[in-house]
């Protein structure tokens, strides 16, 4: 008599591995198209060890149980106003960017997983994609969720969606990810996989949910709780997938290296915005970017760059100018975006007087000699009645889609500009690292859709800047948008405080 | 290879080319250690308008804002175009001395150090 329960081993069989079936009439190689264009060499997929051993029905069990757990705690943030305990309204503008920044990233993680499920033709692989696929909807999903009570009392986050597809800053995460995206399979586990997930995510969701814990945040809190042993089982994906690429063939390393050279690069512009929310958004600071960088990547990608060593792959190309860049991305991004506040989607202000003096103490080398300056600037401006808001437009660099902000790293006060020509069309570019980008796939980043030059192009409505502001991104100007200082939020948030 | 793409000899559409702006060419134009303006300036503009046009009349839209622009004395500034040393005719088309479309101009004032002296 057969039993009436599988054991474990069986049950993991049956429902991984078993999965897959011989092609006794078909042609493999038709069934997976996407496995060879891109060179990796994949001798024997039956090496792929599986990094997670779960089953499908095992996976729906624990999260549901998280489900239950989250909304629950959801429902009593909302019935308790909970809202009025974050540290300070400021605070809410990191999360506004989050939501139109980070959550949508999460939806086209989503996409590429299910892709990447269906295109591998080992199945470990495939169903190890389309756990992670799952994972990733179900984030983007309580993300969504647990700043929906936000949306009820500040403004900025109504049309998340809408922006992250048009706004000219919005550009920069999404551009990313579409790069990933319409990679081939291989190259979107190195760029997602491995690079991002399994090495800069630390640099993303530590700040963003301890900086929620520090500021009053608890919805945010417990969604990094729920998410966090996902998180784990797609760093274990991540590393599986560049162990097994190296192990498989040895003409896969240099192709490995340079898709972990390039998605190093693209990740720690990318990360810019997470520095400058670090460094300015958060009214309680969790500790500096300079610090979460060496601590996060310095130390621990340190670590294990020396561990793929044995392999054949070195540290990540320009890492020695990344060291560099900590002492000053995260104030050329605020300054950006405080210059530009009139056209971003969320608030900006000046630091405080002590948010200064926490900046040069954790930025000794290089505050006060080049930034503090800025808002010296800036102060002198306000007390006049003339709140700097720079005019026209900025120039683009065409592989991150960043404004040129960046300088050189040994002339920190001078632009960094590089350029190239291709088929006789010239091309910028904000460092060697997106130069070199763009050079090895030239008819891939002539497609960018730059917004700054879409505007000139008349795609975006207009002409004028608040025109395209309402109407194209649709920002509630002079509510989304502007200085936190006389914004609706702050005058709502004292009317509740009961203070003038 | 251009790209590595599973469609044979795949070709992207070039989206910034000249033609799609409608008569204009963009142009950048950077000041040197001034980083009150986070990034150099994008214009679209007429190949045919003057370089006298693009420095008096445009950049001062943008650029006025800076507590120094006032006091440039615009015979001791010196220009890079496109990385090359430059020297601007005044009544000169932009395109008629190789100001083309997506060129960068770059203009240095030594005697002027930013706000502070910091660069700003």
């Amino acid at each position: 008599m057969a039993a009436k329960k599988l054991n474990i081993k069986d049950k993991y069989r049956l429902l991984t591995r078993d999965l897959d079936w011989e092609y006794s009439y078909a042609d493999r190689k038709e069934a997976f198209p996407y496995e060879d264009f891109e060179g990796i060499k994949i001798t024997d997929w039956s090496k792929w060890e599986d990094p997670f051993r779960l089953t499908m029905d095992t996976y729906w069990k624990y999260q549901a149980e998280k489900e239950k757990k989250l909304y629950a705690i959801f429902d009593a943030f909302a019935q308790n106003n909970a809202h009025m305990n974050v540290s300070d309204p400021r605070y809410v503008n990191a999360i506004k960017i989050f939501l139109t920044g980070v959550s949508p990233l999460e939806y086209q993680a989503y996409q590429g997983f299910a892709h990447t499920g269906r295109q591998f033709g080992g199945v470990g692989a495939r169903v190890a994609c389309q756990m992670q696929s799952l994972d990733e909807l179900r984030h983007v999903q309580t993300q969504i969720h647990a700043m929906s009570h936000f949306n009820k009392f500040f403004d900025g986050f109504q049309e998340y969606s809408h922006m992250h597809d048009r706004v000219w800053y919005l550009s920069v995460p999404k551009s990313f990810f579409n790069d990933a995206r319409t990679a081939g399979p291989f190259e979107f586990m190195i760029a997602i996989g491995f690079s991002f997930e399994y090495v800069l995510t630390n640099l993303l969701f530590v700040p963003f949910m301890s900086g929620a814990a520090h500021n009053g945040d608890m919805a945010t809190v417990t969604f990094g709780f729920s998410a966090q042993s996902d998180e784990a089982r797609h760093m274990t994906l991540g590393l599986e997938v560049i162990k097994f690429l190296l192990e498989q063939h040895e003409d896969n390393v240099e192709i490995v290296q340079k898709w972990i050279d390039k998605w190093f690069w693209r990740g720690s512009r990318l990360l810019t915005i997470v520095a400058m929310m670090m460094d300015y958004m958060l009214p309680n600071k969790v500790m500096s970017w300079k610090e979460a960088w060496e601590v996060y990547f310095e130390e621990a990608g340190g670590a294990l760059f020396k561990d793929l060593a044995r392999y054949g792959i070195r540290m990540p190309k320009y890492s020695e100018i990344i060291e560099k860049e900590k002492e000053h991305i995260s104030h050329q991004a605020w300054w950006t975006f405080y210059t530009h506040g009139h056209a971003a989607g969320f608030h900006t202000w000046i630091p405080t007087d002590e948010e200064l003096d926490w900046l040069s103490e954790k930025y000794p080398e290089t505050f006060d000699k080049y930034y503090r300056p800025r808002w010296e600037l800036a102060k002198e401006m306000e007390a006049k009645g003339e709140r700097f808001y720079t005019k026209g437009l900025p120039q683009l660099c065409t592989t991150c889609q960043i404004p040129m902000l960046f300088t050189e790293m040994d002339d920190p006060t001078q632009t960094s500009y590089r350029d190239t020509t291709y088929n006789g069309e010239r091309y910028h570019f904000c460092s060697d690292g997106c130069k070199d980008i763009f050079e090895d796939e030239p008819e891939k980043f002539v497609q960018s859709w730059l917004p700054v030059h879409q505007i000139f192009q008349g795609n975006c409505g207009g002409p004028d800047v608040g025109d395209i502001l309402s109407d194209f991104y649709h920002m509630n100007v002079g509510t989304d948008n502007m200085d936190m200082k006389g914004s609706p939020d702050e005058l709502r948030w004292k009317q509740w405080k009961g203070v003038a | 290879m251009a790209v590595k793409a599973i469609t044979p000899d795949y070709k992207g559409e070039v989206l910034d080319k000249v033609e799609n702006f409608g008569g204009n060419q963009v142009v950048y134009v950077g000041w040197d250690h001034h980083l009150m303006f986070c990034a150099p300036f994008a214009f679209p503009l007429p190949p045919e308008m003057p370089f006298e046009a693009l420095r008096t009349q445009v950049m001062p839209e943008t650029f006025s804002l800076h507590p120094e622009f006032a006091e440039i004395d615009w015979d001791q500034v010196s220009w890079k175009l496109d990385g090359e040393d430059f020297v601007p005719q005044a009544d000169v088309a932009l395109k008629d001395q190789g100001i083309g479309h997506k060129s960068v101009l770059r203009f240095n004032t030594p005697d002027l150090k930013g706000y502070q002296g910091a660069g700003v």
